[in-house]
């Protein structure tokens, strides 16, 4: 590993960070006359964090109970044996603890990028039932699809290079609410 | 965690002993099985995940749990399996099981599962395949994925493993089980007791840093009492381990008399009913018995998944210097 020059620029704060969120679960509102029908499905680790607190603004602008589970996509991935760059991450257990039949699911997840982790978890998620409609909500889309993926509701649209790196900070999980672009320099 | 005995042509992972697990690939085995049982409680059991993927199951010794929980396993996971029942007995060793595994690696499969009578045949079968290789149970040495299983049954009944204190109980000299259990509680930081008859108790355990006694009544400080089943075949070779059954059963059973109410009590089965335990413990509310074989499943998926999910080598760590705490960007 040789020494890499890394710069890191904040690009969401956390007022940054609530405001979007909010702006979120307005426009899922909005798409959602219905909104008995919504159901919120975070994929882990940080869609799982994002999923929690979009319910939490709709429960409250709505007064209506959204059932939420979380996804874990290890088992749908399609690069199951091959030698990768990223160690195998930690296997997680889905929660998906309410029917999804007929149900309107918005998928939650923070970084939007090849796509390929999306396609894992529409697919993960017909192996629970047949909702009736699947959206996508991202905190953050930076380009680069490999497939025909589109989201429904984005926080923040970033283009990025595919050497740079985005990573989104949540308090539940990294002690701070951010979102960082991580420019490195390639060997 | 590096899981390559010497002379693996391919440098491949392969589990045959706990030994090739460290700590940390225990918990990561057992924190997917938690993944696998949130997949058992849904309707549709199946994941694409080793979809193309070729599991062959070699049993060389009778099986009922290990064999179809392996097979089963792999077909949860979409891989194709092929399972082949080998009657050990007219096998001239070293040679016809080379050539079987020859033979059946021109299929090419992804992992090869082995039971043998033998001790040492799983490494063997490493050396000669391409595939992956599971010890499935060899002689009196090792049953790895048994261990791995009695721990997820521990840690889904009590929690952790850490700081528990296991007794087991009865016929450790036989037992491959009981050589795998002891490293991988001791591992986990349990505290192991081994409680049996002097003839039943290796000499030499005294060096894996567990405890012995020769007296029942010492089961009942444990958490978990895990009875080990009596070995009915050796006792009629008039091998002399025990003056007879009955009397081992009264010196050494595990009776409802001798099991409090907050313990677990486990066997890796078959059981003898009446000889180790009796069948009120087994049956009894108490028993993990049956836990134990649903844990078998997922536990032996998770094996699967991880020796086919290879965790990265040292050289892919360039991508991943500017990223911290395990970010994960896809």
């Amino acid at each position: 590993m040789s020494a890499s020059t890394t710069e890191a620029r904040v690009l969401l704060d956390q007022d940054d960070l609530q405001r979007t969120l909010r702006r979120i679960a307005h426009e899922i509102l909005e798409k959602h006359a219905d909104v008995d029908q919504l159901a919120l499905v975070g994929i882990y680790t940080r869609g799982v964090v994002l999923a929690q607190r979009l319910r939490a603004v709709i429960e409250q602008l709505s007064e209506v109970r959204v059932p939420t589970g979380a996804l874990d996509i290890s088992f749908y991935r399609d690069d199951v044996g091959l030698q990768r760059a990223h160690p195998q991450p930690v296997v997680k257990a889905t929660k998906l603890d309410f029917p999804i039949d007929g149900r309107s699911v918005v998928l939650v997840d923070d970084v939007l990028y090849t796509g390929r982790t999306i396609r894992a978890a529409i697919d993960a998620l017909f192996d629970y039932g047949r909702p009736q409609r699947v959206q996508l909500a991202v905190l953050v889309d930076r380009g680069h699809r490999e497939l025909p993926i589109r989201p429904d509701y984005v926080g923040k649209n970033l283009p990025t290079a595919r050497s740079e790196r985005v990573n989104v900070n949540l308090v539940e999980i990294d002690g701070a609410d951010r979102v960082v672009l991580l420019t490195g320099e390639e060997e | 965690m590096e899981l390559c005995p010497p002379g693996s042509p391919t440098g491949r992972r392969h589990l045959i002993s706990i030994s090739d697990l460290d700590r940390a690939g225990i918990e990561r085995i057992l924190e997917t099985a938690e993944g696998f049982e949130a997949v058992m409680d849904r309707d549709v059991k199946k994941v694409p995940t080793l979809r193309g993927r070729t599991v062959l199951n070699v049993f060389f010794e009778s099986s009922t749990r290990t064999s179809s929980s392996f097979e089963l396993a792999a077909k949860r996971l979409s891989a194709d399996t092929i399972s082949l029942k080998a009657a050990g007995s007219s096998v001239d060793k070293g040679e016809s099981l080379k050539d079987t595994i020859l033979t059946l690696s021109a299929y090419e499969p992804d992992v090869i599962v082995i039971r043998h009578p033998q001790v040492g045949a799983p490494s063997l079968v490493a050396r000669n395949t391409n595939a992956h290789v599971v010890n499935a149970g060899d002689g009196k040495h090792q049953h790895p994925t048994q261990s791995l299983l009695d721990l997820h049954t521990i840690r889904r009944a009590l929690g952790h493993v850490d700081g528990l204190h296991v007794a087991i109980v009865g016929d450790v000299l036989h037992s491959r089980v009981a050589r795998s259990n002891i490293q991988a509680l001791i591992v986990m930081g349990a505290r192991v007791t081994l409680v049996g008859p002097p003839s039943l108790i290796p000499r030499d355990v005294a060096a894996m840093g567990v405890e012995v006694s020769h007296e029942i009544g010492a089961i009942e400080a444990a958490d978990v009492i895990y009875v080990l089943r009596m070995q009915r075949e050796r006792m009629l070779e008039g091998a002399n381990f025990v003056p007879s059954l009955r009397e081992y059963t009264a010196l050494w059973g595990v009776t409802p008399e001798r099991v409090r109410p907050s313990q677990l009590v486990m066997h890796p089965g078959p059981i003898n009913r009446g000889v180790e335990i009796a069948p009120e413990v087994a049956d009894g509310l108490n028993s993990k018995l049956i836990d134990q074989v649903r844990s078998g499943l997922v536990v032996r998926m998770a094996v699967l998944y991880d020796l086919l999910t290879e965790p990265t080598t040292t050289g892919g760590e360039a991508a991943l210097r500017v990223v911290t705490a395990g970010q994960e960007v896809a």
